[in-house]
């Protein structure tokens, strides 16, 4: 009986390959979205992880110069002499070839600060002779190829982009020789002095939790991922839903027949549940291997973007991780048994002799769409609480998530309303019929046209926000950016050499000097500037200000903060705050789109008076554009800095936008991946339901309209569907652009954004949406267009 | 030993500075057993010029200062500490190839031992940056913050401290710099491997030892070994026991066997009269035989053993003052004070090293 049974289940499947093809479809897709997401996510934490073992080394503590700046050989050898252990880190950055350099001393440091295998032997004498040599993971060595360096030796472990090697080679490769800091390797002698006695001027501080502080920071671009990831699936599920609902109204003559047979309903249950789990698992695992193409595709512009904006390092290759391939198919799973739940239960409760004909479609009318309504206008509720009564991120998403679904519920009896509307203007039957044919559809493909909604909405959410961020941020960055020339000397005495050289070749020198210190509680960074200069007074962009600001900073009454620490704590102009002992008020508040560090800035006199150790080694320079190379020559041939530490304005421009560029390319690229899935959505359903439309046409096409008159209605109705949900689209993807910019940036990022609208890009998105509608329509249009006419007799032959 | 130490070892291994582990490291490591034609070779007759020779000789491979210390507190209480600076040439040539591309590398070893304690630490070091080296008007050797140093080689001041031990010791030499072998020229196989051996037995020291819960004045008699070479053992040579003793009367005996795989261990003996003048005894005129052995570190070590050089009427037991002179360093070896009886006594120190 259970064979029989099966073999009669499915047996609708062969009968109906493609609906099946729908299913399996619909469900790995969503699975695939899913799961890349949840890879790149996965490949990201890993990288993190090594990050914040390697970078951190064994958690060792380290000794720094409290005001900032490097420590010299012979304060290092002062420390040693005096019995403390502690191991000198040159740290720098080659931007030729795009390589962090750790120059560690493997003679004080300990081998287990040392990345690689256990015993630390992958490098010989090598290392500390001759040319040197640098430690890098395998993919960096494949990366610097051919390049101009040292020999590579491959050391798995070592975060990507980083590579280690002795002082020496360190000094050689990035011509400095002061320590960035002192690794706290052990106890110091009995007996030696406390540090504060050797060298006051540095201070030991507790191991640098990198990993921990870029796990944070980038958590909110990671939560973003997830959210577009959970969308796609929910996107997905939507088709999984109504491919399952439809397969199984089809085959209720099939149910009856089986249970008037003598199966018990729960074998006929337990049947459909296996029938399920198999086509889940089978699609779950199709799916996790197209979500490992999406990830392995997308990821390096993850691990790019992340890179740029945070400054972690991210593998650029996915590695399998089986939790992962377990996750990817328990979704799956789990999102059919939500997705068939409803029609398993009304399976089981059917009453053995209930009349077996479909009635999905035409029935799930009025009373589903008001049970649709009550679920929006709870959700609406839970997005409005969300929205006004709690802060923070996870709010923030849950009023994201609440909105879209309240939209996405409302839609059928939005659509509705506005058919009932526009089927007041009808003139004529064929315009009634229409309009009322319209209108019975709805509920049919209303869950297609969810997926639309919420696609077209994310669209356009998503791209308002990334549109309005590229103009603030290009606007910003050309303000922002008014020195013609940037400059790191070396030491105090290249600074002196540089500035002096400098004076009767240009219009202004700007010193630019910082420090770490804390700001409101947390770790931030002074600025001292040159305030009284126009150079600041007319470009540096003030989102707040007090009046007289620039003379209250440049007369040391006052400082500037950036918007980051004003909203984390309140400090708008006319507050309080306190830098390094000094109570001061805040006059100004500046965007600083990109840092994720609380920032002050502070007159230069009175920077220098704060914090007299600091030198300043960085410089703006502002000279005529048509001047800079032969600045920029004379800077290296006659003063001897490094090419490296000049930078120009243009590229800092064109490196922060290609970091902005890279920030989107995911967001932009899981975009097109939903649309599409919508548009799969709508094709599928489209089908499904044409095939049971053929009572309905039928007699119309009986009382003399052409099969071409009725198909090229069809192809309206797809398109007519798709405008009005388009329509209903808009608003909905403006409010997720606005809880983006106002309240996911300003959680995640501390900065808001101006909103701007562009509605060109609207067109251009409904016109596709328009084609995309159309498109799915054809095929189902032009099967009517070419059905055989006897078939729509059938349809009174045998009216059940 | 622990897999941080293990793990130092192998780098260490790979950097080459292994040589300076000991005084007689086993030939496995960095290949100390293979002739090395780049550096320079002892050579039997050249005569040793003062004070040059007590500074570093950097065409050589391996050299070594190396201080041991029999201590004494008022209450009769024995103490010992060792005190050594090794250097190793990365390269056969000396010239440094720029800033902290220096040839040679440094490792001191320093050694606290009371009957019931014994404390061991080490550091490492480049050369040429300020960090570590010798120099011989003023005499200093340093690493770090442990040095020996002092206006020359008669007067010197004895510094090191670890975490957890540190002493300070004034040095004075009571008699000559004593030559061992051929006018400090010292066989170390039947192949004829050399190196150049020197000492100084004949300081008195005093000073005070440090532990974290006090402080100890004490006084007693040290003995400095300068050797340096390039190939200092035969390949099937595995390990070394040597002895340093001060025997009563004022009388000293360096004696030392070179351990064999293949066949029996090559000794070597310097009788120094309390005078100065010394004796050099060839191969086999010295032995050395355990009599007991205890478990130090997961291994079986002698710790006491049957001395005998009989064409002095030397024969005697030599036992450990604390059996667990274990330096768990590195590179690790067995190093403490012992105590002579017999047909003389005395007191002195003994290294044992290529028990693994």
């Amino acid at each position: 009986m259970i064979r029989a049974g099966l073999s009669a289940l499915l047996s609708h499947w062969r009968r109906r390959p493609f609906q099946l093809l729908t299913l399996v479809l619909g469900l790995a897709t969503a699975t695939a979205l899913w799961s890349g997401v949840q890879a790149i996510n996965a490949e990201a934490r890993a990288s993190y992880d090594e990050a914040a073992a390697v970078l951190a080394g064994p958690a060792l503590d380290t000794v720094e110069r409290a005001a900032g700046g490097t420590i010299a050989v012979e304060e290092w050898l002062a420390l040693r002499r005096a019995g403390w252990q502690v191991s000198p880190v040159i740290e720098g950055r080659l931007a030729r070839h795009d390589l962090a350099i750790l120059g560690i001393d493997p003679f004080t440091l300990p081998p287990d600060a040392i990345p690689g295998e256990d015993d630390g032997a992958a490098f010989d004498a090598g290392f500390l002779t001759g040319p040197g040599q640098i430690l890098v993971a395998p993919e960096t060595a494949q990366a610097l190829r051919g390049a101009d360096l040292p020999p590579r030796i491959e050391v798995e472990g070592i975060p990507p982009g980083t590579a280690y090697a002795d002082i020496a080679t360190a000094r050689a490769l990035l011509g400095q020789d002061g320590f960035a800091r002192l690794f706290v390797t052990g106890p110091p002698s009995l007996g030696a002095p406390p540090l504060e006695r050797i060298a006051p001027e540095l201070e030991r501080r507790a191991p640098r939790a990198s990993g921990g502080d870029v796990a944070r920071l980038t958590d909110s671009f990671h939560l973003n991922l997830t959210a577009f990831g959970l969308l796609s699936f929910a996107v997905g599920l939507f088709i999984v839903r109504g491919a399952i609902a439809l397969a199984f109204e089809q085959r209720r003559p099939v149910f009856r027949t089986l249970r008037a047979l003598g199966l018990p309903r729960a074998t006929l249950a337990g049947l459909l549940a296996v029938e399920l789990l198999v086509l889940a698992l089978v699609s779950g695992a199709l799916g996790v291997a197209l979500g490992w193409l999406v990830a392995s595709l997308l990821i390096p512009d993850v691990a790019a973007t992340l890179r740029g904006l945070y400054g972690a390092e991210v593998s650029g290759s996915l590695s399998l991780r089986p939790s992962w391939w377990l996750s990817g198919v328990g979704i799956a799973v789990a999102g059919t048994a939500l997705a068939g739940a409803a029609s398993l239960w009304r399976i089981y409760r059917l009453p053995i002799l209930a009349p077996a004909q479909p009635r999905a479609w035409a029935r799930a009318g009025a009373r589903a769409a008001w049970a649709q309504g009550a679920g929006a206008v709870a959700c609406a509720g839970v997005a409005l609480v969300a929205g006004f009564a709690f802060d923070g991120l996870v709010a923030g998403f849950v009023l994201l998530g609440a909105a879209l679904l309240a939209a996405a519920l409302a839609l059928p009896l939005a659509l509705d309303a506005g058919l009932a509307i526009l089927s007041r203007s009808a003139r004529g039957p064929r315009a009634e019929w229409f309009w009322a044919d319209t209108r019975q559809q709805v509920p049919g493909l209303s869950l297609a046209l969810m997926a639309l909604l919420l696609a077209l909405a994310a669209n356009v959410g998503v791209g308002t926000m990334v549109s309005s961020f590229r103009l603030t941020f290009t606007g910003w960055l050309d303000q922002r950016l008014a020195s013609e020339l940037y400059v790191r000397a070396e030491t105090p005495a290249q600074a002196a050499a540089l500035t002096d050289w400098l004076g009767p070749r240009t219009r202004e020198i700007l010193p630019i000097q910082s420090t770490d210190t804390p700001l409101a509680g947390t770790p931030g960074e002074v600025f001292g500037v040159a305030a009284r200069s126009p150079t600041y007074r007319d470009h540096w962009p003030l989102i707040a200000q007090a009046p007289e600001v620039w003379d209250r900073v440049a007369a040391g009454e006052a400082v500037l903060v950036n918007e980051q620490l004003a909203r984390r704590d309140g400090l708008w102009p006319g507050a309080e705050i306190e830098i390094a002992g000094w109570p001061t008020e805040v006059a100004g508040v500046y965007s600083d789109y990109g840092n994720p560090l609380p920032q002050a800035l502070v007159g230069l006199d009175r920077y220098r008076a704060l914090f007299p150790e600091s030198v300043a080694l960085n410089f703006g320079i502002r000279v005529a554009p048509d001047e800079t190379a032969a600045l920029i020559r004379g800077m290296t041939d006659e003063v001897g800095i490094a090419r490296e530490a000049i930078s120009d304005q243009a590229s800092i421009k064109a490196f922060s936008l290609g970091i902005f560029e890279r920030t989107f390319t995911v967001t932009a690229a899981l975009n097109v991946l939903t649309l599409s899935v919508a548009g799969l959505a709508i094709l599928t359903s489209l089908l499904t339901v044409a095939s049971m439309r053929q009572p309905q046409l039928a007699p119309v096409w009986a009382l003399g309209l052409s099969r071409a008159a009725l198909a090229r209605l069809e192809l309206l109705r797809a398109v007519l569907l798709a405008a009005l949900t388009f329509v209903l689209a808009l608003p909905v993807g403006l409010l997720l652009a606005w809880i983006l910019l106002d309240v996911i940036n300003v959680e995640a990022f501390g900065w808001r954004l101006p909103m701007r609208v562009f509605p060109l890009d609207w067109l251009a998105l409904a016109g596709l949406s328009l084609v995309a509608a159309a498109l799915a329509a054809l095929l189902p249009a032009i099967r009517l267009r070419r059905m055989p006419p006897a078939r729509l007799l059938q349809v009174f032959a045998n009216e059940r | 030993m622990n897999a941080d130490r293990l793990t130092r070892r192998r780098f260490l291994c790979a950097a080459s500075i292994t040589a300076m582990a000991t005084r007689a490291p086993a030939q496995g490591f960095a290949g100390l057993g293979r002739a090395s034609e780049d550096y320079a070779m002892p050579r039997r007759g050249e005569p040793l010029r003062f004070p040059a020779d007590h500074g570093p000789h950097p065409r050589f491979r391996i050299e070594w200062w190396y201080l041991t210390a029999n201590l004494r507190d008022a209450d009769g209480t024995d103490y010992g500490i060792q005190w050594t600076l090794f250097r190793s040439a990365l390269r056969p040539d000396d010239a440094g190839t720029g800033a902290w591309r220096s040839a040679q590398a440094w490792l001191g070893h320093a050694a606290l031992t009371t009957p019931e304690l014994h404390r061991a630490d080490e550091r490492f070091a480049r050369g040429d940056i300020g960090q570590a080296g010798v120099t011989v008007t003023p005499f200093e050797a340093r690493i770090d913050d442990w040095s020996l140093s002092g206006p020359d080689f008669d007067r010197l001041d004895l510094r090191a401290a670890g975490p957890d031990f540190g002493y300070e010791l004034a040095l004075t030499a009571e008699g000559p710099l004593v030559f061992h072998g051929d006018d400090g020229f010292s066989v170390k196989s039947a192949a004829g491997q050399a190196s150049r051996y020197y000492s100084q037995p004949f300081y008195r020291a005093e000073g005070v030892l440090r532990l974290p819960d006090r402080e100890i004045a004490v006084t007693g008699r040290a003995w400095l070994d300068r050797e340096w070479s390039s190939q200092p053992l035969a390949a099937d040579q595995e390990g070394w026991d040597w002895f340093s003793l001060h025997l009563e009367g004022g009388a000293k005996l360096m004696g030392f066997q070179l351990r064999s795989e293949s066949g029996p261990a090559f000794t070597a003996a310097t009788h120094i009269a309390p005078d100065g003048t010394t004796e050099a005894f060839p191969d086999g005129a010295f032995s050395a035989e355990p009599l007991a052995t205890a478990e130090v570190a997961g291994r079986d070590i002698p710790v006491r053993w049957r001395i005998a050089l009989p064409a002095r009427g030397i024969d005697g037991t030599v036992e450990a003052l604390n059996p667990d002179a274990w330096n768990g360093l590195a590179f690790p070896y067995w190093e403490g004070p012992v105590r002579l009886s017999g047909s003389h006594d005395g007191i002195g120190y003994l290294e044992m090293t290529g028990y693994e």
